[in-house]
């Protein structure tokens, strides 16, 4: 059929013709490296080349809301007259203000701002609404009951409404906007948490548990919340960049934070009112929050599939 | 040319983000018209790849990297997706193993096989279609056809739906039907039955199958010859008799005394000691050499040939090489 | 057989869930057998028959709805003291079907086979904890280095060991095993059966052994009980359940097994069953398989037929049998 093949079958000494001994502990061996769930989502995310490029422009963004206020030679609040709506020039990168004041310091300062915004919004839904799923899904019944009932009545009621009204009754600030986001965007978290607990539940492996004796309060921190944690980080993804839009919306409305405070939603209602003349003054911000809103959600994406917990193969 | 399918020498990669898995190397079958061919072995084996890029329908990140799949004489390989299209359904159809995933939930059962005689016979007028569909039902034994046309799959039960799935393979006279695991997911009872009517419908329309099973019983039951693969790899083919009778390949030997018999009482079963090989990295040699009881160097090594024993009885083994026996004559037992 | 010590015995055992608002589905209803102290009972029915169900309810995963399991002498009712409790759970271990699902993806091997050990203090140091894991990993045929891998690193064959040695890790009694061979390859499946066995003969274990696979059933098990659709409907021997089966379903279930040998299959005569598994939601009187019972009469629809004792040691639950 194949006389290659068959000349070199010819070829092999005689000598390779004795039984050997085949290790027993090589019949069990695993070839593929030890690698733990984490490692193993580092190296799906790796294969996505959007979502690390996202990752890597997240992570220019934040340094440079970090540290690009403290090396600029401008303060974000400070005024100078004598320099207003300058184009981008060397001194300014980003041209200056209506009142003189630096782009690119307040640009920064912004991020700064707005991340914050997002970050502790998130942690906020995170320890809420994980607490909130993870009691409604444990204890069931009719606990459950409740509590879901709480949730669909939260949800029939618009987000903007409720941050809108807060926002006129607290005082204007940042932790005003983190309370308000807070305070409706949990929901989502809590309900993702307790789906994936109740189908936990269902799994052998804590049945299992269950079996050899486990308290029920190792059950939750041992079986449970690990295996929650893939859910939670993705969500969180999705939660931080929709806290910065949500901001950035309700200071482009005008009820949001107030001058010399400034946050990539204040900068971009400023520049809009002067986007005939100074057209930078919108675009800057409007470019690094878009970034923001893009990478993101890729990332989110990239970070869906990656840590998916399929937990075959 | 009077196999109606030919496989030869296919090879299939599968790329995953821990590396490339070479999932089948170098399989070769062929299929007579009329034939059952049951391709056995373990899940991973590589027994469900080959037939699905048989048919071009692997996953995304899969690629067939060598081979050719002769269907009648026509090489599929090179076909465009568009040629494939026509061809699937309507000259090779599949069965898959799950009934419930394979039907639309939300259509009826009767407009989901009308829906692939549209696909593929364009000049039937809608009131033939239906008549089709009717016949259809009841020539995989549904009764009262009529009325099950009109249901969705929830209506059915299991067995139900397996005949619906079979209904709609057989739809445009496929030459050759691809029954993947047909059977795993239903009750023994309910498989007897399955089993029953593909043998009964092949009879009555002439179709060739390949059935892909992991149940030895399944084999004895419907298939005419058999391929046993391991490892990405046919290690023995041969017609039934051959295989269950005068297993030659010592994969085929162990496998058939890993199953329990009804009617003799065992103390012990035979087993096959450790796990089947990582396809990402393939061992160099004969893929069972690290789970064989007789392994020798040259099994590590070199790929065994493939020898022949009765007509079409051939078997992957450095076993049935002369140089083998020369060397000690007495020993394997 | 009968001379020998019971150890576990059913007794009325009920498990209802609500489906929806009125309805409700018996999954085991009202199954009584004994097991003893060192066989092998082999439980055997098609899927949705309740017998996983069964297995929960008796290891307590389920409360039962009505009736109870006596082990060892002590009553377990749910009334039982905590002491009695916590040595029942020592004494009663499960292995799961699903070799993917029933171990926790996120815990290294060394912790699973440990988590045991640590809820009922049976290691005094760490160091004796971890030789004890890599004693057991020994038992079932792996090795130290496996310990602390992650258990989606495995092949399915070697997850259901590392399933069966934490089990062993409590130094049970008695082992329910749920289908733990079903989602095994045939190669592997006799591994894993081979070690029950062994096991069995070193340690005295006592199994309920559930599993679809009648060959796998015959060949392990000392006697063989068959549910259909909630209730046993036969249980004797394991030879004599094969040689001389009394009940319609039975019968039938056995001449559909494949077999893996051609001219057998090809020239055997089979009970071809016809209609499908009722739904267990809501059954009417009368005994659950006279809708595809061959030999079904007015009686068989409208009486349920109890569970009585035919010939020394065989049970049968059908109106046609005397």
């Amino acid at each position: 059929m194949n006389a290659k093949e068959n000349n070199i079958n010819a070829n092999i000494p005689q000598e390779l013709f004795v039984p050997v001994q085949v290790d027993q502990s090589e019949r069990e061996r695993i070839s593929r490296p030890s690698l733990t769930a984490w490692q193993d989502g580092w190296l799906r995310l790796k294969q996505n080349k959007a979502a690390v490029v996202s990752l890597f422009i997240i992570i220019v963004i934040v340094a440079m809301a970090l540290l690009a206020p403290i090396f600029s030679p401008y303060d974000f609040a400070q005024t100078d007259y004598s320099a207003i709506y300058q184009g981008p020039s060397a001194a300014h990168l980003f041209g200056t203000d209506g009142f003189g004041r630096d782009q690119f310091t307040r640009i920064w300062y912004g991020t700064r701002i707005s991340l914050l915004i997002g970050f502790v919004a998130a942690c906020l839904d995170l320890f809420v609404g994980v607490t909130y799923g993870a009691v409604s899904a444990l204890l069931g019944g009719k606990v459950d009951a409740i509590m879901q009932r709480i949730i669909e009545v939260l949800v029939g009621i618009p987000h903007l409404i409720i941050v809108i009204l807060l926002m006129m009754v607290l005082p204007a600030g940042v932790g005003t906007i983190i309370v308000a986001l807070a305070i409706t965007g949990w929901v989502n978290m809590a309900r993702l948490v307790r789906a994936r607990i109740l189908q936990l539940k269902g799994q052998e492996f804590v049945m299992a548990a269950q079996v050899l004796g486990t308290s029920q309060k190792n059950i939750i921190l041992r079986h449970l919340i690990p295996n929650t944690v893939g859910v939670i980080v993705i969500n969180a993804m999705f939660t931080i960049p929709s806290a910065i839009f949500t901001e950035a919306f309700l200071s482009f409305i005008g009820i949001g934070l107030s001058e010399p405070k400034a946050s990539l939603g204040v900068l971009i209602n400023n520049g809009y009112a002067v986007l005939q003349n100074s057209p930078y003054l919108l675009i800057c911000p409007a470019i690094v929050i878009i970034l923001i809103m893009v990478c993101f959600s890729i990332l989110g994406d990239g970070l869906r599939d990656a840590l998916d917990p399929r937990m075959s193969k | 040319m009077d196999d109606i399918l030919n496989v030869k020498d296919l090879h299939v990669e599968i790329k995953t983000h821990h590396g490339i898995v070479k999932a089948v190397r170098g399989v070769s079958f062929h299929l007579a018209p009329k034939e059952t061919l049951a391709i056995v072995g373990e899940s991973g084996c590589g027994k469900s790849i080959s037939v699905k890029a048989t048919m071009r329908l692997l996953p995304s990140n899969g690629r067939i990297s060598r081979g050719s799949v002769q269907l009648e004489g026509r090489e599929l390989i090179s076909l465009s997706e568009r040629e494939m299209l026509k061809i699937r359904g309507s000259d090779i159809a599949m069965i898959f193993q799950d009934p419930m995933t394979s039907l639309n939930p939300t259509m009826t059962v009767g407009k989901q096989i009308v829906e692939m005689l549209k696909a593929h016979r364009k000049d039937m007028s809608a009131a033939d279609m239906k008549k089709r569909a009717v016949e259809l039902l009841e020539l995989v034994g549904i009764s009262n056809p009529e009325m099950r046309y009109k249901q969705y799959p929830h209506e059915l039960s299991g067995g139900m739906r397996q005949r619906v799935v079979i209904a709609i393979a057989l739809a445009c006279d496929p030459k050759v039907l691809i029954a993947d695991e047909p059977t795993t997911a239903l009750d023994v009872t309910i498989q007897a039955q399955i089993l029953d009517l593909m043998k009964e419908l092949q009879n009555k329309i002439d179709t060739s199958i390949i059935i892909i099973t992991h149940n030895l019983g399944v084999v004895a039951n419907i298939a005419k010859r058999v391929c046993v693969m391991y490892g990405g790899q046919v290690v023995e083919t041969g017609n039934v008799a051959d295989i269950f009778y005068r297993p030659q390949h010592p994969y085929t030997k162990g496998l058939l005394s890993a199953v329990p018999k009804l009617h003799e009482k065992t103390d012990k079963l035979h087993t096959i000691l450790g796990t089947p090989p990582d396809l990402m990295n393939p061992p160099q040699g004969c893929p069972f050499a690290a789970r064989c009881s007789h392994t020798m160097k040259v099994c590590q090594q070199y790929q065994p040939p493939f020898t022949q024993f009765e007509e079409g009885h051939t078997s992957a083994c450095w076993l049935h090489d002369p140089r083998c026996h020369l060397e000690e004559g007495n020993s394997h037992e | 057989m009968s001379e020998q010590k019971v150890l576990v015995s059913v007794q009325h055992l009920k498990k209802y869930f609500p489906v929806g608002k009125k309805q409700t589905l018996k999954a085991v209803d009202d199954v009584t057998f004994d097991i003893y102290k060192g066989e092998t009972l082999g439980l055997v029915g098609e899927s949705g028959c309740g017998k996983s169900t069964l297995g929960r309810t008796i290891i307590g995963l389920y409360p039962p709805t009505d009736g109870h399991v006596v082990f060892d002498g002590q009553v377990m009712d749910g009334k039982q003291s905590a002491a009695v409790h916590k040595e029942f759970t020592r004494r009663v271990q499960m292995v799961f079907q699903d070799p993917y699902a029933s171990l926790n993806p996120r815990m290294k091997v060394m912790d699973i086979v440990a988590e045991g050990i640590d809820n009922h203090g049976l290691a005094k140091s760490r160091k004796e904890r971890d030789q004890m894991v890599i004693d057991l990993l020994n038992t079932v045929g792996l090795q130290q280095e496996h310990a602390n891998r992650f258990p989606h690193e495995f092949s399915g064959g070697q997850r259901q060991r590392v399933g069966i040695a934490r089990a062993l890790a409590l130094n049970p009694d008695f082992i329910i095993a749920d289908e733990p061979i079903s989602a095994l390859d045939v190669s592997i499946q006799a591994q894993v059966i081979n070690l029950f066995q062994d096991l069995q003969k070193e340690r005295g274990l006592t199994y309920l052994f559930i599993a679809h696979d009648l060959s796998m059933i015959k060949h392990i098990s000392d006697r063989v009980g068959v549910m259909y659709l909630g209730s046993l409907v036969e249980l004797t021997t394991s030879d004599e359940i094969f040689d001389h089966p009394l009940h319609p379903y039975t019968q039938a279930m056995f001449s559909a097994i494949p077999l893996a040998d051609p001219e057998l299959e090809n020239n055997r005569k089979r009970i071809m069953l016809h209609g499908s598994i009722p739904s267990p939601v809501n059954l009417g009187p009368g005994c659950r398989f006279a809708g595809r019972c061959p030999y079904a009469t007015d009686r068989c629809r409208t009486e349920s037929p109890a569970f009585k004792e035919v010939a020394p040691g065989h049970f049968v639950a059908c109106h046609q049998v005397n």
